[in-house]
């Protein structure tokens, strides 16, 4: 078991935006995380990556508790994040917002960081854009960067927050082949995505928030095929 | 794959060049300038250096503090003390000064950083007022209106002048220096990582919290030694001089016009403080209103100031700490997902 998420809760005043909310994660798996807007998803991945501290309950990551630690520390322990609205460096070059995640999440010297940046940059096609600000990329490139980024701090577990979310149908597909060859590397994954069919092609097992508690997880089709999902998450009647 | 990567320009090999030959010239001015051209140069020399401090605070840490001239007071303090009373000769002392306030910095870095955005930068000016009124009360040094540094009796005019002179040179050299290999260094890329995203360096693995602090603890170091070094040379100081908001002002107004978050920002701004002073200054508050209303006209319509102006042309950066990847390499692997299919392979043949 690479990740396990006990009993967690978080509340922001009297609003609570986790409940109780436990799942976990096999090596090599990949999850998807579903759930209408405002459900709490990106909070539960705030709550895995350290941005957010939980109330109660617990994140053990590769067996260690890591619900204390800040996310730095979770950074260079193996948690590899991307956020929803891109947060690049904006002023670095795309190659320094790589250099920086190598040399500091993954811990490496700066000439190992250069290759390994270099390296990441090829395999997800930023390598045109390397000597670019990373402020004047594009919607997709700068989504890329944000991959890009998670992948350089050499990641065990890589958390995407709507990767997909706003990219055109052709651009969604290469970013799931992308994705493809990141799991066949065998790193693991959690996907939070509204794009239902993308996150079919890859995830193994889903998961779906509703008001901050978990309605539904288990094997793809089984999860879409229940009548509760199918009634909060897509409006239908079953 | 092994990266090649490229550290420099033609206009900052040049820079070096000319910094190193201008640094030479400068070092022999005492055998053919003018005293006044001296002390011009410390007094600006302690505005650089001031400068640049903020601008490592504000600029890449994003510690908005105004109450720098808390440590740039203690500076001089601790240096005057050292002389007057220690017997230390005020030259020597003004390192122990800097290392005084930097160690000073640690306590207050516990009070300020609970304090955020707006409030930080309320908070550090009452702790540097709180600095100011404390140093008032005290009578050894003169209480509220100051004191003489008497350390320097017996040495001839022209030593004083001399000696201060290239150690005002020598510190605005290494403080030069130690900025700019600091940003080129990994922890370099971690700071300007903070400037542009704390949220995300954080989630890259940067110890934002702990890199904060340094970076206070090391702004307060060169903070110190600006006011040790300019109370040497001034050879008076009281609390009202010494901890007086208007060196955080005019820090702020250098970094404005430069640019803030840029090493060549300071050094920029600070020529062009150094010009404006010395042809306007005769004109008093209108001089000071002139001033404001240029900063707020470069932050409203020009907000990377000098240095953004010219570092946008590439290659015209005169220090610079990119590091730009050499992309003659071919790429190691092919990179199917971004190149269209071709289309016979969409469109099946049809044999009719």
């Amino acid at each position: 078991m690479l990740l396990r998420v006990d009993n967690v809760s978080k509340s922001y005043g009297t609003l609570k935006v986790t409940r109780d909310v436990s799942f976990s994660v096999e090596e090599g798996q990949t999850l998807g995380i579903l759930g209408p807007n405002g459900a709490g998803k990106t909070t539960l991945f705030n709550l895995i990556s350290g941005d957010v501290r939980v109330d109660a309950g617990s994140v053990t990551f590769a067996g260690q508790d890591v619900s204390a630690l800040r996310p730095h520390q979770r950074c260079r322990a193996g948690i590899g994040r991307s956020y929803q609205v891109p947060h690049p460096f904006g002023n670095m070059t795309v190659f320094e917002n790589l250099v920086t995640a190598a040399c500091f999440g993954a811990r490496l010297s700066e000439r190992q960081a250069w290759d390994t940046a270099a390296e990441i940059l090829d395999k997800t096609g930023l390598l045109p854009h390397a000597n670019k600000p990373a402020g004047s990329l594009t919607l997709l490139n700068r989504k890329r960067l944000e991959l890009a980024r998670a992948l350089a701090t050499k990641p065990k577990l890589l958390l995407l927050d709507e990767i997909a979310g706003g990219l055109t149908e052709h651009e969604a597909a290469e970013l799931v082949a992308e994705l493809k060859r990141i799991k066949a590397e065998g790193t693991t994954m959690i996907w939070i995505e509204h794009v239902v069919h993308a996150l079919m092609s890859i995830a193994d097992r889903l998961l779906v928030i509703n008001f901050g508690e978990k309605l539904a997880e288990g094997e793809p089709e089984a999860v879409m095929g229940n009548p509760d999902v199918r009634r909060v998450y897509m409006g239908l009647e079953a | 794959m092994s990266a090649t990567v490229i550290r420099s320009t033609r206009a900052s090999q040049a820079t070096i060049g000319i910094g190193a030959a201008l640094c030479v010239v400068a070092a022999t001015l005492p055998f053919w300038g003018e005293s006044s051209w001296m002390r011009e140069f410390v007094e600006i020399a302690c505005y650089l250096i001031f400068a640049m401090m903020w601008n490592l605070l504000a600029g890449y840490g994003g510690m908005v503090s105004v109450g720098q001239q808390a440590f740039f007071g203690l500076g001089g303090y601790v240096m005057l003390s050292l002389g007057n009373f220690l017997g230390f000769n005020p030259f020597l002392a003004i390192p122990l000064a800097a290392l005084v306030s930097a160690l000073a910095a640690l306590p207050v870095s516990r009070l300020a950083f609970r304090l955020q955005g707006g409030y930080f930068s309320i908070g550090t000016w009452v702790i540097a007022e709180v600095f100011r009124l404390s140093i008032a009360n005290v009578s050894a040094v003169g209480g509220g209106s100051g004191t003489s540094l008497t350390a320097l009796r017996g040495i001839s005019r022209a030593t004083r002048e001399h000696t201060t002179y290239w150690v005002a040179l020598g510190c605005v050299v290494a403080a030069i220096a130690l900025v700019y290999l600091f940003l080129r260094s990994k922890q370099g890329l971690a700071l300007q990582a903070i400037r542009d995203s704390e949220v995300a360096a954080e989630s890259q693995g940067v110890g934002v919290a702990r890199m904060k602090l340094a970076v206070y603890v090391v702004a307060a170091f060169g903070c110190g030694m600006a006011g040790a070094l300019y109370f040497v040379s001034n050879l008076r100081i009281s609390p009202d001089a010494a901890f007086g908001m208007n060196w955080t002002a005019f820090a702020i107004f250098i970094v404005m016009i430069g640019g803030i978050g840029r090493i060549e920002g300071p050094l920029i701004g600070a020529v062009v403080f150094w010009a404006l002073n010395k042809f306007f200054s005769d004109y008093g508050t209108w001089y000071q209103m002139g001033l404001g209303l240029l900063a707020i006209a470069m932050t409203l319509f020009f907000r990377e100031g000098l240095g953004g102006f010219l570092q946008r042309r590439p290659g015209f950066e005169m220090l610079p700490t990119r590091r730009i990847l050499k992309l003659d390499v071919q790429p190691a692997t092919p990179v199917p997902a971004h190149t269209p299919a071709a289309p016979s392979q969409l469109m099946p043949k049809v044999s009719l």
